[in-house]
């Protein structure tokens, strides 16, 4: 027997993966070249170690082909907005979602009375830390902005399946937002929700806090603003990370706060950048005041010395350590504040 | 949408796990990143009237042919030779094509008055076919209407009254075949076309020839000048079968050649995912997966081996031409490459593949170690055109449990090549020199060849010169999960884990090694660029 190493490499050509065949067209064949494996690809094994329980994972040279239901940006929500389907998701948020947020998170609110003369549709624009933000604010808003809000979600996250898609925009009134990159689609359907007159959940960050911390704000709530000159009412929502963190298996009791701040309209002349710094200004001063109170949290914010929503820049252990701690959601006497039931509430503040 | 053709998948860390056969079993093995794992092209549209096409096909034959139907007459004799139970692989649902084709020959036979027809199994060295074989095959009618009058014989390559010496080739090689078949005015044979190996005029040189004959192409210096047996123009086994054919031709031997294609549609809706790509597995698929390997993981061998014999293939018929010799082979080789093709760019260093349960020689049976080496390294190791799929001096891994064990009724021979031969040499030209005549010419092997259901007792010896081509272009084999004694028997390297297998291999082909993995079922070919 012979071995000779040397005849085989004389014969490689540059690396290509042509991918067209696993699309279904029947031009010419897939041609894929030798590739040399190192010691590190040796060692390495592809493909979820799950499968076949869990669904196969698609190579990244082969195109995905166009999916036999229309899922992600593409998958259309208009059916949750249609009367019957609202009238029985306002009875699941009433009827089922209040009493259940109200048992595991035990809402105060503060600051709900600026939405009280403010006109519909608004853009609320809140930190996000949990699952339970979304419903969790749903129940908190007032009564005329609860059952005509929709909730810019993630296409990737919440809108891969065919299951998931119906359930969330069935139960949250969820819209598909593309969070990785610019997607016309989704930011026309927001724009135009907003334009008739729904009011519009999104969570600048893009995602939950990986740590409990902030991540940096994107531009979408103030585009959206900008472009239809509705007004952003900045939310702070603290405590919800302790209920149930991102990767958390269970969830657990805890009290939580949700803080409404003034409402904001860009400025004229003020672009949809310079106007989304300010949101993400406002909502770490409303970050501050949750954890100090409004006149400490406005000193901090004129002095320029609130505490940035995205914590200290440090080992991951400090950034850990210097988290809020959590707070037991065990019953608390003081916690009908104003006397008037639930969401508690901190009544009216002077300006 | 048309089917998608063939297709190479470099794996990256999205892949997920690959699936090998492994004898009665599966395996998904996660190949490193960087490998390469080749797709068969999905099955192409069938016939939608194969009745209509075959008609068709014998009132306008291909070549310097008349139609069927001017052939036939009255007071004339004909003999219809078909393909015996090694194809199609698995046996295909009924109506197999065999009845097909012959009934509607039959048909023109009956119409044109002929009455002296007799069937002929050209099963060459082969093991006889069983009655339930040849009813699935033939269909009840025709066997009932020919077996009971003694029409419906097998091939009998050790009868010397039933055998005619043709002459010789001007290479020397003796022409001796079927009697019968020689001195009929027509002679019909009906092929089906699994492989590029199979039909032309290897259909009666080699199925209707005698060991006589069959010695001078079945044999280890041939194999390895047929480079590979699968690309007949560069094949000498095919070269010699040419010579042979054309001298049956020039003896006055009229041929009138039928060969069908089939797509490779080969397995059930059931195990519909065993011919899928693994990404694109639904929930159905993998449910199926998990549910038929979980039981199989928990059946005897046994048990399983006769579940798998018991499935039936939904091959469906994709061409069929009849004629002249020639004309019709060079057109089904061209249809066997249009559905088997893939082009691939470049020779690998390591070259995997699953085996499965079956080959063209245990249909019904035990898959025995010397067959398991005949599948890899005869039948996958040679799918190809052009160059080796492996480099000279590379590696192949095989998964495949390789017990040690055989079906006494089936294989006697090949028990006793295993014992006696093998523990001497696993050279072919030794084994060929030392051994071949005598197992050859062993009157106990003979006569349970004649009047049992045994392979010849050479058979196993052309198994292992099946191998020849590859034992010498390698450089190591490996037997993933197989039977450690029995592996080592057939001088071959045993690993527990694909993992092993790669560890193993490096030993040989030296660091940095590249990974190819033949993704079957579906058979496919390489074609190396």
């Amino acid at each position: 027997m012979t071995t000779n190493f040397g005849s085989s490499r004389s014969l490689l050509k540059p690396r290509a993966v042509r991918a067209d065949a696993a699309l279904g067209t029947n031009r010419s064949r897939a041609i894929g070249a030798v590739k040399r494996l190192s010691p590190t690809d040796i060692a390495s094994r592809a493909g979820n170690r799950r499968f076949p329980l869990a669904a196969p994972s698609w190579p990244e040279s082969v195109p995905r082909p166009a999916p036999e239901h229309r899922l992600g940006v593409d998958y259309d929500t208009d059916w949750s907005r249609k009367y019957p389907v609202r009238l029985v998701r306002a009875m699941l948020l009433d009827n089922v979602t209040r009493p259940l947020a109200r048992l595991i998170a035990d809402p105060l609110v503060r600051g709900d009375e600026y939405l009280a003369t403010l006109d519909a549709p608004v853009i609320f624009a809140a930190n996000h830390t949990s699952h339970v933000d979304t419903p969790l604010l749903m129940s908190c808003l007032p009564l005329r902005f609860r059952h005509r809000t929709v909730v810019a979600a993630a296409a990737d996250y919440f809108f891969d399946r065919r299951w998931k898609s119906d359930l969330f925009a069935f139960s949250l009134g969820a819209i598909p937002i593309e969070r990785n990159k610019v997607n016309r689609r989704s930011a026309q359907l927001a724009a135009d929700l907003v334009e008739d007159g729904w009011n519009l959940i999104i969570f600048p960050e893009g995602g939950r806090s990986p740590d409990g911390w902030g991540q940096l704000y994107r531009g979408g709530a103030a585009y959206l603003s900008v472009r239809t000159g509705r007004p952003v009412v900045p939310v702070h929502l603290q405590g919800t990370g302790n209920v149930l963190p991102k990767g958390g298996r269970g969830i657990r009791r805890t009290r939580t706060t949700v803080t409404f701040g003034t409402p904001l309209l860009p400025d004229e002349g003020e672009d949809a950048r310079r106007f989304g710094a300010r949101i993400e200004s406002a909502v770490a001063t409303l970050a501050d005041e949750a954890t100090t109170d409004w006149w400490t949290a406005r000193r901090r914010a004129v002095a320029g010395t609130t505490p940035r929503l995205q914590g200290p820049d440090v080992a991951p252990w400090r950034r850990s350590w210097a988290l809020p701690k959590a707070t037991s959601a065990t019953p608390n006497p003081n916690a009908d504040v104003d006397g008037t039931g639930w969401p508690r509430r901190t009544g009216t503040r002077s300006q | 949408m048309s089917p998608r053709p063939g297709f190479v998948l470099e794996v990256d860390r999205s892949t997920p796990p690959t699936l090998y056969w492994h004898g009665e079993r599966f395996r998904l093995e996660r190949l490193p990143e960087g490998s390469r794992v080749i797709y068969a092209p999905e099955p192409i549209d069938p016939l939608e009237d194969p009745s209509a096409a075959i008609r068709r096909a014998l009132q306008s034959p291909l070549g310097d042919k008349d139609p069927l139907p001017a052939l036939l007459r009255a007071g004339m004799k004909l003999t219809i030779a078909f393909d015996d139970i090694s194809l199609p692989l698995p046996p295909m649902e009924r109506p197999d094509i065999r009845q097909l084709v012959i009934e509607q020959v039959l048909d023109m036979a009956a119409e044109a008055g002929v009455d002296d027809v007799e069937l002929i199994v050209a099963l060459a060295l082969h093991r006889r076919m069983t009655e339930p074989e040849l009813r699935h095959a033939l269909g009840d009618r025709i066997y009932d209407a020919f077996a009971p009058n003694g029409l419906l014989t097998q091939h009998d390559a050790e009868d010397p009254d039933a055998l005619v010496h043709l002459g010789q080739t001007d290479h020397g090689e003796d022409v001796e075949i079927n009697k019968r078949a020689a001195e009929s005015d027509l002679l019909v044979y009906v092929n089906i076309n699994l492989v590029a190996m199979d039909g032309g005029h290897k259909s009666v040189a080699t199925g209707l020839a005698s060991y006589k004959s069959l010695r001078h192409h079945h044999n280890p210096q041939t194999m390895r000048q047929s480079r590979s047996f699968m690309d007949q123009h560069h094949s000498e086994l095919h070269t010699s079968n040419w010579r042979m054919g054309r001298l049956i031709a020039d003896s006055g031997v009229n041929v009138f050649q039928i060969e069908t294609n089939l797509n490779n549609d080969a397995f059930p809706p059931a195990f519909s995912f065993l011919q899928k790509r693994e990404w694109e597995w639904s929930v159905k698929d993998r449910l199926a997966y998990l549910g038929v390997s979980k039981a199989l993981d928990r059946t005897p061998a046994k048990y399983a081996r006769q579940i798998f014999h018991s499935v039936k293939a939904p091959h469906r018929m994709t061409a069929v031409q009849a004629g002249e010799v020639e004309a019709v082979h060079a057109v089904t080789t061209d249809n066997v490459w249009r559905q088997q093709g893939v082009t691939v760019d470049g020779q690998t260093d390591i070259l995997s593949m699953g085996l499965p349960y079956i080959s063209p020689y245990n249909v019904n049976s035990i898959l025995n170690p010397i067959l398991v080496a005949c599948l890899g390294l005869g039948y996958f190791f040679n799918m190809y055109r052009g160059k080796p799929l492996v480099r000279e001096g590379g590696v192949v891994i095989m998964s495949h449990p390789t017990p040690w064990e055989f079906n006494p009724v089936h294989h006697p021979s090949y028990i006793d090549f295993f014992e006696q031969v093998l523990s001497e040499t696993t050279d072919p030209i030794e084994v060929a020199k030392g051994f071949e005549e005598s197992f050859a010419t062993d009157p106990w092997y003979i006569h349970l060849y004649r009047t049992g259901h045994a392979y010849h007792g050479v058979h196993p010896f052309y198994m292992w010169y099946w191998c020849a081509h590859a034992l010498q272009h390698l450089g190591g084999v490996i037997i993933v999960g197989g039977d450690p004694a029995a592996v080592h028997r057939l001088g071959f390297r045993v690993a527990s884990t694909m993992a092993d297998a790669l560890e193993m291999a490096q030993d040989i082909v030296g660091p940095s090694p590249t990974l190819t993995h033949v993704h079957t079922p579906p058979i496919l070919m390489s074609d190396v660029q």
